[in-house]
């Protein structure tokens, strides 16, 4: 089963939005045709099994394992484009995939605009006149709960945990389920690095908290095993600290 | 969708499904129903049909509870392939929180959240409404015998 992704579109209908809706819908087929592990055919899966060499790929396919590359070393290998020691560069493809659909709809004029892929978030602008967007966390450990809201007018939020496909994410050190976190959910200002920071966070565990505490242009708060949970010191609102 | 009431032409939402890029490993309420990959989406190349085509049209799927609310679609069909799916019902409100003034940086709250009166625009983190829109897709395209 794949990802659900949702586009929501507040502003006035234009031709220019609805072109780009089309074109970004287009888009994300055609990453998944070129990006998806699961498609035999795909360059990635060419890629991986060395049919093909990274010089006869797309600018694109270089892009993305260009920007891994780099979230491997700003996140101090936490974040690996191999994370079961084969190339699978998908957990940086969602966000960087999301994060260019809602620039298509921007350039096209929308203003007011949340982009979705299964819970990772792009959006701009206001929910509403005055209104801005509200993100609801989802509670790690009571499925259907929210932990927390997340309340902001130009925001990429990723939430990283273990709620919605249980151990998924590999200690790229040890190759063990990351286990430190129940979740943990980073917002800053663009998808493709909030996404990879939050991945590497929760593979991270326990020292994400100094590490995102430290990571300019960030802001991030996790839920514990137990319950607890902690956030970064810039992250302001209302939040009961434990 | 409620929002789209409230605010008539001005909204639109479009829910597109798809991508094998971070396939659920549990299994998911479809069951069978979705592989790996195979993306019951207004591809290019369309998606293999069974039989004979099925009849054109635009099939209401059945509401879907979720945690987060009840997610309805409805599913457009053209010559066997989905062509569209419009969003009838979602889990999304809009009303209690007209005081909140905007904010220049994000802010995070926690509240007494029941989800029901939560009135968020979008969760981040366990997609369980995706799983209601998949549902009621699904249920839209058995209708539509695709």
């Amino acid at each position: 089963m794949g990802t659900v992704f949702s586009f929501d579109i507040h502003d006035a209908r234009t031709a220019a939005i609805d072109a780009a809706l089309s074109d970004a819908v287009a888009w994300l087929h055609h990453v998944d045709e070129v990006f998806s592990t699961y498609r035999s055919d795909s360059t990635i899966s060419r890629l991986a099994r060395g049919e093909i060499a990274l010089d006869a790929c797309s600018s694109e396919v270089r892009e993305v394992l260009d920007r891994c590359a780099r979230a491997a070393r700003a996140t101090e290998g936490w974040f690996s484009p191999t994370p079961g020691g084969a190339l699978d560069p998908s957990g940086l493809v969602k966000g960087w995939a999301i994060e260019r659909a809602w620039q298509m709809l921007r350039e096209a004029g929308a203003h007011h605009v949340c982009v979705n892929g299964g819970g990772d978030l792009q959006l701009s602008g206001e929910s509403a006149p005055g209104t801005p967007w509200r993100i609801g966390i989802a509670h790690p450990l009571r499925p259907g709960e929210l932990y927390a809201v997340v309340t902001g007018n130009d925001l990429a939020v990723a939430t990283s945990g273990t709620a919605e496909r249980g151990a998924h994410i590999l200690d790229p050190h040890t190759g063990a389920p990351a286990a430190g976190l129940a979740s943990v959910t980073v917002v800053g200002s663009r998808l493709t690095p909030t996404d990879v920071y939050a991945t590497a966070a929760f593979a991270m565990g326990e020292r994400a908290e100094d590490w995102l505490e430290h990571l300019d242009g960030h802001e991030g708060f996790a839920v514990l095993p137990d319950g607890r949970s902690w956030r970064t010191r810039g992250f302001p609102g209302r939040f009961a600290d434990t | 969708m409620r929002r789209a009431v409230v605010t008539a032409a001005s909204t639109s939402t479009l829910i597109v499904l798809l991508l094998a890029l971070k396939p659920h490993h549990t299994a998911g309420p479809v069951g069978d129903a979705a592989q790996p990959g195979v993306a019951p989406a207004p591809t290019p190349t369309g998606r293999p049909h069974k039989g004979a085509h099925p009849a054109d049209g635009t099939f209401t799927g059945a509401p879907i509870r979720t945690t987060y609310g009840t997610v309805q679609v409805a599913a457009t069909v053209k010559a066997g392939t989905l062509t569209a799916v419009k969003v009838l019902r979602a889990p999304s409100g809009n009303g209690r929180d007209r005081e909140i003034a905007g904010y220049a940086v994000p802010r995070l709250t926690q509240e007494a959240l029941s989800v029901h009166s939560a009135h968020i625009d979008a969760v981040s983190g366990a997609s369980y409404t995706s799983a209601g829109y998949i549902r009621s897709l699904q249920s839209a395209l058995d209708r539509a015998g695709v």
